[in-house]
């Protein structure tokens, strides 16, 4: 194809990714460099229904002025990725410097926001990703196996986790394992402890919210594996079969190399949807336990104090951490490519 | 099927009828629009649905109940033309809205309309009528009288959280009961405004006084802090999820004895829904006790009133005041009595309204009006759920809180 002919021919999707990935990016990042300018404040009585109080306000008209002369507000440099709620360096110094263990050390970096999420984040991330990948495998085996009647009801059934909305989907099972819920009540019996709740204690609570990530991801990573199992051909698996394999060897040396694209393209997927894990931590009020990245940038813009540059750092933190997440398996695709192309 | 259809026509034609022909005429002028925005609860749907009443004759009066208001309230108003003429205010909202200059003085219009209103509804700030006050709320002491008497707990003797205390360990030792207390102290906002709650019953301030400066790490925090503390540990252990619904539930399921409850969820537990006989006959309300000594009622006095959009027209101005007007006239009050401890005139203060209006007698702080406020509460909300489960000294707590607003106010400018 002549260069030309190539440009025009790319010219509206680079336009689409310019207008809708680039400029989005660049103006969360300029908006993270900056804080909002200094309030004028001044004093002043208020009365009302409980009486007469002096009360600080901000003066909003030489407020405003400040804002006219600069809108974006005050640059700060890289304050917002630095500070107490972010990167938090001095504090991690400090805590690094003032622990005698890497027990007390860990201990301490947890209680800093940005480290708490981090670590139920990954440990989200890294614990769901692989049992999604494992078990859509074998529901996809298992489903492949039916008789044919048997198959178009059970893809749907198995499909219905990944249809409910996850905010809601949280919702209900936030109400199921609750001590008067159907699970929380059966737990209670089974266990015999009528106070054990699954929503008191944060080991719980991530066990929780990972069995729910499991069991709302693993439907698509089925429907992928069973649309590549219906490419496998046929002469490949018999002949397997003359040659004695039985059906684990089958799977192990025939199915899974054929899937291996699949695994990569799942694993992407499934690594960047993980990392930003939000719905159920809202829905299961997990706040004290457990918190994730978007998260803390859900709750920056919702709060009575709507934190706009803290929630753009945090995003491009969270861009950064995929795309850290993402390059392995990127880097192995681009030289598997490179291999073949040769 | 033919006659059904001719029935449900007449039905429907009937109910459009009856619907034009209901609307008052509140003295609208001219065409104009009026849009209000609110929170979703019964006394404000009251309000509201009374001020529709003035659509007509070239007025349209429309409304949205939407429990995330205050997320949508500082977008929609700083369009102008503003999304919302009007829009339902608290102590807490009104200074987001301040802070911005979003909202107008209302001092012409109550000279020209006011004069139905108290003095105590008209919410000024530095002499100017910023917003018009219809209710009030604050959180107070709701107790289940029976489960005292069995316990052997003199109801009277509940007027501080010490107390409060003695009485709950005398129901587990009864063994009526192994979790009867509750709070409203889901992570988060509700745990914030506990916080805010027990601190004020210290009297102390929660800022170097005319600075932006927070100062809650000193004694008074760690008492606040080891007070919730030692209530929650007679909370169900899923205490750090529990909001003002959880604690309803909970009350009207017959499992709580003693909790400190919104004042706006007195008609709830008393209506015939959702609850026994047993449960809504034994349930009473007392002032939100005291602690540590001292005798000011640990809570805050909420009002919700409603303010004007500074980006408003004229015309839309002066008629979302008049709509508004009509919404809090007494007949709405005669008419929804029980559904809000009302600031109005012509309100007979019920049972319902008895925990909220004990609280203000023995004065309780109104909760601060400081633009700087939302900040604190935040770092309360996320900072404190470590401590109360354990995991952290009160000390380290409270600096941290201490950190995380420090961090906030510096981003918002107050520092």
């Amino acid at each position: 194809m002549p260069h030309r002919t190539f440009f025009w021919f790319i010219i509206p999707s680079l336009a689409a990714m310019i207008l809708f990935i680039a400029l989005p990016v660049i103006s969360v990042i300029t908006q993270s460099l900056h804080v909002e300018h200094e309030k004028v404040l001044v004093s002043s009585e208020s009365c009302g229904p409980f009486g007469c109080k002096q009360i600080t306000t901000i003066d909003a008209a030489a407020t405003s002025e400040l804002r006219a002369d600069q809108p974006l507000g005050k640059f700060s440099g890289f304050d917002n990725y630095t500070n107490r709620n972010h990167l938090a360096f001095e504090e991690v110094v400090l805590a690094w410097k003032s622990s005698e263990s890497i027990g007390a050390f860990v201990e301490k970096l947890l209680n800093l926001p940005f480290y708490k999420a981090l670590a139920f984040t990954l440990t989200y991330t890294f614990v769901v990703t692989p049992f999604v990948i494992v078990l859509g495998l074998a529901i996809a085996l298992g489903v492949n196996a039916l008789p044919k009647f048997a198959k178009g009801p059970t893809i749907f059934v198995s499909l219905l986790p990944m249809i409910v909305t996850p905010l809601i989907g949280s919702l209900i099972l936030f109400w199921m394992i609750d001590g008067d819920g159907v699970i929380g009540a059966s737990i209670q019996y089974i266990f015999n402890d009528p106070d054990l709740s699954l929503k008191a204690s944060p080991s719980l609570t991530w066990m929780m919210l990972i069995v729910y990530g499991i069991w709302h991801s693993a439907p698509f990573s089925f429907i992928v594996f069973y649309a590549g199992l219906q490419s496998v051909p046929e002469d490949t698996l018999e002949a397997a079969t003359i040659d004695g394999a039985n059906r684990w060897q089958r799977i192990r040396y025939v199915v899974v190399p054929y899937m291996k694209p699949l695994v990569v393209f799942i694993t992407l997927m499934q690594l960047m949807d993980n990392f930003r894990v939000l719905e159920p931590i809202v829905s299961f009020a997990s706040e004290a336990s457990a918190t994730s990245l978007s998260w803390i940038i859900y709750k920056d813009l919702t709060s009575d104090t709507q934190l706009f540059g803290s929630a753009a750092a945090t995003s491009v933190l969270t861009i950064i951490g995929i795309a850290i997440l993402l390059l392995p398996v990127l880097f192995r695709t681009w030289r598997d490519f490179s291999r073949t192309a040769h | 099927m033919s006659t059904i259809k001719t029935i449900a026509l007449t039905a429907t034609a009937a109910a459009i009828l009856t619907s034009t022909s209901a609307f008052a005429d509140c003295g609208i002028k001219g065409n104009a629009n009026v849009s209000i925005l609110g929170n979703d609860f019964p006394a404000l749907h009251a309000v509201f649905s009374a001020a529709q009443q003035c659509a007509g004759n070239g007025v349209t009066v429309t409304k949205n109940h939407n429990k995330d208001y205050k997320d949508l309230m500082v977008p929609a108003l700083s369009a102008n033309p503003a999304e919302y003429s009007t829009t339902h205010v608290s102590n807490a909202t009104l200074v987001t809205l301040m802070n911005d200059d979003l909202v107008r003085p209302l001092d012409a219009l109550v000279a020209k309309y006011g004069k139905d209103l108290n003095k105590s509804q008209l919410v000024t700030v530095d002499g100017k009528v910023m917003a018009i006050a219809f209710m009030a709320n604050a959180q107070h002491l709701f107790y289940r009288s029976d489960i005292l008497d069995e316990a052997g707990v003199n109801a009277d003797e509940l007027e501080t959280y010490e107390q409060v205390l003695s009485a709950a360990q005398s129901i587990r030792d009864a063994g009526i009961m192994e979790y009867p207390v509750a709070l409203n102290t889901k992570a988060g906002w509700n745990l914030g405004e506990e916080f805010v709650n027990m601190y004020l019953g210290t009297g102390a301030d929660m800022f170097t006084p005319g600075t932006a400066e927070i100062s809650i790490n000193n004694a008074d925090g760690v008492a606040t802090l080891n007070m919730l503390k030692s209530l929650v540990s007679y909370s169900h252990p899923d205490f750090l999820t529990f909001d003002s619904n959880a604690t309803q539930a909970l009350w009207e399921g017959d499992k709580l004895a003693l909790a400190t409850m919104w004042g706006s969820r007195t008609s709830g537990v008393l209506d015939d829904e959702g609850s026994t006989e047993k449960v809504v006959m034994n349930t009473e309300f007392a002032a939100a006790p005291s602690f540590n000594g001292g005798t000011i009622p640990t809570s805050s006095l909420w009002w919700d009133g409603f303010a004007i959009a500074k980006n408003a027209s004229e015309i839309n101005a002066e008629a979302s005041f008049i709509a508004m007007m009509n919404g809090i006239a007494t007949e709405m009050v005669e008419a929804n009595n029980d559904t809000a401890t009302w600031l109005i005139k012509g309100y007979k203060p019920s049972k319902a309204a008895e925990g909220v209006t004990a609280t203000a007698m023995n004065g309780a702080s109104p909760y601060p009006m400081l633009p700087f406020m939302g900040a604190l509460h935040g770092a309360a909300g996320s900072e404190l759920s470590d401590f109360l489960q354990g995991n952290e000294s009160a000390e380290q707590a409270l600096s941290d809180m201490e950190a995380a607003y420090n961090v906030a106010a510096k981003e918002k400018g107050f520092l």
